[in-house]
This record gives structure tokens, sequence and C-alpha cells, in this order.
């Protein structure tokens, strides 16, 4: 056993000396590597956002549908997730992180990155948020500091955010969108709204970065971008052919429990794992997230329970949803009393919108996508300028604390999302239903969009 | 041989199964219904309340012989009743003819287990 020990101890010793001569070389810090914990940390947590998507949202939007529009939601989880995936490898990438020049610089990245051009896998990510360490490098007098985890680990976790994003809008046009206008819709979106909104916010050109708008976990990015997308579509799109004001039962509510739950389960890798580290500010996210979302699915359930006589399962899953929803902006800044304060107020927000503003004004939002993420990001991202706390990241304060600045800056960030998600929404709505068609026909609709656009049931009567 | 159609609540299934039993019937089908009705039900989904008078019920489906009639139709009143609006129906009508399709049998002979009952 001591043998074992020494050997250890004299491999590692042979190993560290070159650092430790490029270190004394460079006259600087060591150079930077790869920390296995963080990396660890991020493959597991980009797994965990993944199952967001397919299964989480694909079981919860599939049992909200009516039995035979259940395929055509799952259909369309799946489909998102291999187009996505592959637009972001090819430029969705390069386009939100990568860098381009003069006036254009702050709204979209270039191509230099296209299909990880010049990526390698020992490479470092240039992004990171918790924790970093220096390269080596001076600019300007300031040492340029550098991620701990790869690249390529990095590119695969915002994959698993693309993805996710325009799934989240499938929740406003479920149940009448033809299969192909709405491939066609989802990769131009990500293309053309996606990308530049996760480039204003996150990459490090950005004029919303620049500006000092906070979002953790894509407040911003996926819930107001995704909702007040979802919003437009539902509005162009029309309603259904026999919505009538009213809610239409779940087909299978177990379902949206099922992805309700996969959802709450793959969240911790979402808002956790957007530290980038496997630190004490991830654990801090992770009991953020899950404290807000708590208070989110218990204030919902109440008020189900106070207006509609009974506490339901949707209910509470749908509030559930929203406390995820308005936490993941806020999850790296606030602290537990933050959290509860979002959980509890985003739930009594969306239940409004959802309950009453939505009836009141006739559209036919079918799932709640802008109900549940449009207005849960909103709430997220003005509380997340009113309740970040130095506590957590002692760069960063909200109003609460001092900062009024910061709840200007988020203000300015949702207002500018929602401008242009919402013209740019309307503009590719309008390109592609001419070119493809996105309503599906009356004769499609009363079908079922499963035997109508893939000719499958769920529910077969053959054994 | 008449067929007695009886539609129940899903909720006294398992009652009116044993009274059944205890009345010598110990096969038949049953599948889930659905109707309409005059009564609604008030449902609430995220919030938005809403009306239903969608009615879920168990149907029924018993053939038996003349003579079992009676004390089937009994036993399925007896056991599905709970007095509230809503308990259900029973219907009798007339069957021509029936057949065991393992020995061929046709007529009463197909309907009941002679070694078991009268």
């Amino acid at each position: 056993m001591k043998k074992i020990s020494i050997a250890i101890m004299a491999l590692l010793t042979l190993t560290s000396l070159p650092a430790m001569a490029q270190g004394t070389s460079a006259g600087t810090a060591v150079a930077p590597t790869i920390n296995t914990g963080d990396t660890a940390w991020m493959i597991v947590a980009t797994a965990l956002v993944m199952l967001m998507t397919i299964p989480g949202l694909a079981l919860f939007y599939g049992g909200l549908v009516r039995r035979k529009n259940v395929l055509n939601v799952l259909m369309q989880c799946f489909v998102i997730t291999a187009v996505i995936s592959i637009e972001w490898v090819a430029c969705g990438y390069s386009l939100a992180f990568g860098s381009s020049s003069g006036a254009l610089a702050p709204f979209i990245g270039g191509f230099q990155w296209s299909f990880l051009h010049g990526i390698h896998i020992g490479d470092l990510s240039p992004y990171f948020i918790s924790h970093s360490q220096p390269s080596g490098e001076v600019v300007n007098g300031v040492p340029v500091m550098i991620g701990t985890i790869p690249h390529i680990v990095f590119i695969l976790f915002q994959m698993m955010f693309a993805v996710i994003t325009p799934a989240l809008i499938i929740g406003a046009f479920a149940e009448r969108i033809k299969f192909k206008g709405f491939v066609v819709f989802s990769l131009l979106w990500a293309l053309f709204i996606y990308n530049p909104i996760a480039h204003w916010v996150w990459s490090s050109n950005g004029w919303l970065a620049k500006l000092g708008a906070l979002d953790f976990a894509g407040g911003t990015v996926v819930h107001i971008n995704a909702g007040i997308a979802a919003l437009v579509m539902a509005l162009m799109l029309g309603k259904r052919r026999d919505y009538q004001g009213h809610a239409i039962p779940p087909h299978n509510i177990p379902f949206v429990a099922i992805g309700a739950a996969l959802l709450w389960f793959g969240w911790f890798g979402f808002n956790a794992g957007s530290g980038l580290a496997a630190d004490s500010l991830a654990g801090s996210a992770f009991l953020a997230t899950h404290i807000a979302t708590a208070a989110a699915a218990l204030t919902w359930m109440l008020l189900d329970w106070i207006i509609g006589k009974k506490p339901t399962l949707v209910g509470i899953a749908t509030g559930a949803v929203a406390g995820l929803v308005a936490i993941t902006p806020a999850s790296g800044f606030v602290d537990v009393t933050g959290a509860l304060i979002i959980g509890a107020v985003v739930s009594l927000v969306c239940f409004f919108m959802v309950a009453y503003v939505k009836p009141k004004l006739g559209y036919d939002d079918t799932l709640d996508a802008f109900g549940v993420h449009g207005i849960g990001g909103i709430v997220g991202a003005i509380f997340t300028g009113l309740l970040a706390t130095p506590a957590i990241q002692a760069a960063y304060s909200g109003a609460f604390y001092g900062n009024p600045h910061q709840l200007i800056v988020q203000l300015i960030a949702v207002l500018s999302t929602i401008v242009y998600t919402s013209i740019g929404t309307f503009i590719l709505f309008k390109i592609v239903d001419k070119i493809f068609g996105l309503r599906a026909n009356d004769k499609e609709e009363a079908l079922g969009m499963d035997e109508s656009m893939h000719g499958e049931t769920a529910y077969t009567t053959f054994d | 041989m008449k067929e007695i159609k009886a539609i129940i609540r899903k909720s006294k299934f398992e009652d009116v199964k044993e009274a059944l039993y205890e009345a010598g019937i110990e096969w038949f089908s049953y599948w889930d219904i659905t109707g309409l009705g005059k009564s609604t039900e008030e449902q609430v989904v995220r919030g938005q309340i809403f009306q239903s008078n969608y009615i879920q019920r168990h149907m029924l489906s018993i053939v038996v012989r003349d003579q079992n009639l009676e004390k089937t139709v009994n036993a399925i009143m007896n056991a599905a009743r709970t007095g509230d609006m809503g308990d259900g129906k029973i219907f009798v009508s007339d069957i021509e003819s029936s057949y065991r399709i393992r020995t061929g049998e046709s007529g009463p002979e197909a309907l009941y287990n002679k070694e078991k009952e009268e």
C-alpha cells in the first residue's frame, strides 16, 4: 500500500513538472486546465436539460391535449430535438456565441465556428460564470479569464437550451398546425429569433450583456422569447375549430404529472448547471430553483382549491412549471427568501392570466405557453432586478438591495425581447404560411393531428 | 332467452358483480360507456371552470334463460341502487338464438353450465 502511495506521489510530481515549468517561464499563472469535477457535473447537467424536452415537455404537453393529438405533440418535441441540434452545430452556436465585426457585433455572432470549425476537444470554454482561471494572457492590463470545462461541453449544454426554447412554443398552437410548416417555422425561428437573442444576453459581445442584464439560465432568452412567440403564433393561427373559450379537458393527466415531474428534475441541470461549475453557486441555484418551484406549486394548488373548490393535479403541475420558469433568470442571484417570493408571485400572476385574462380576451393559447412561460419569464426577469442579492454573488444586486438601476436594465431586456420576438415571429409566420402553409384544414383538425399528419394513433384497439 | 342490458354507476360495479354471482350468473360482458344527461358536472382546468354533461358509466350485457330473468334483474336493481339521480337503467330484449362455440350447443343449452346450475 505504501509503495503504491509513493508511486502515485512520484507520478503526480512528474506530471506537474511541465505545468510548473510553463508557469515559471511565462511568469504568470499556471496554464489553465480542464476541471474534471466541473466537467463531470456539466455533462450530467446537459443530459438533464435534454430530459426536459424529451420526455419531460413532450409528456407534459402530450397529456394536456386530446387523445387524437398526443402523438403529434410527442413527434414535434422529437423533431425539434433533432433539427435544432444539427442547426446548432451547423451555425446556431456560432451565431449565438461567436463574434462578428462592426455594427453587427452586439446583435449577432458570425460564422467562424460553423460546424464547430477550429474547436478542438481539448479546448477550454471561453465562457465562464461562477468561477474561472487566468489564461496567462493579459489584455490591456487585465488578465484574460477562461472557463474550467471543455468548450464542446459548453456547446452541448447550450444546445439543449436552443432545443427546448422552440419546443416550448408548441403549447400555443397544439392541435391545429401542419407538420411541415411547423418544422420549417421552428428551424427559421431558432435561426433568426433564438440565436440573436441568446447573443444579446449571453455572448460577451451582446448589447444586453454589456448593459448588465441578468439572466442566469434563460428567463429572457428562453421563456419570454418562447412565450411571446407563442402568443403571436396563437393569434396568427387562430382558434381551434371547436374552441369555445373554455378549456378542453386533458386526455391523460398522469402524463401531465410525469412530464411536469421530469421538467422539475431536469430543471436542476438547466439552472444549477448555468453556473458552468460544480461549486457553491450551483448548489445555491439548485436550492433557489427547488424552493421557488415548491412555493409556486403550493400557491397554484391553493388558488385552485379556493376558486375551483378542489385542488387539481393539473393545477399543481402547472404551478410547478410556472415556478421553474420564474426562478430561471434569478436562480443564480437570489437567496431562499427571494425564491419563496418569486414562487408565490408567479403563480398568482400566471393563474390570473390563464384563468381570467385568456378567456376574457378569447385567444386560443392551447396549453398556455404564453400564460405560463411568457408571463412567468417576465415576472422572473423583473423580480431578478428587484431581489438579486450580493449575498449570493457579490457583484450583483437588485433594487431591494440598493441598486434600482438593475430593475431598469431588466425592463429594457424584457421590452426589447418582446418587441424583437413579436415582430420577428410575425414575419416568419407570414413567410412560412405563404410558402408551406401553417394551419391544418378543418378536416385534418377534426380527424386529429395524429391520424392526419402521421398516420398513427396512440391508443390502438389492436392487441 | 333474454338479453339484459344494464347501465350502472362505475362505483357500483363490484356490488352488482357479487349480487349476480349470488343469483347464479357467472358470466357476462361489460364495457365503459359515455352518455349525455341533463345534469351537469363542474370541471376545472387550470382555473377555468366549465360545465360538462358527459356521464361515465358501465354497461353490462347478460343473456339468460327466461326462468332466470326476474332474479337477475332484481339482483342488479338492488345492488346498483343508491337512491340518487343517475343510478342507471335496465333494458330487456328477446334473444332469437344462441350458440356455444366450443361444443356447438345451441339455444338455452348454450347459456348455462349443467353441472353448476339448475
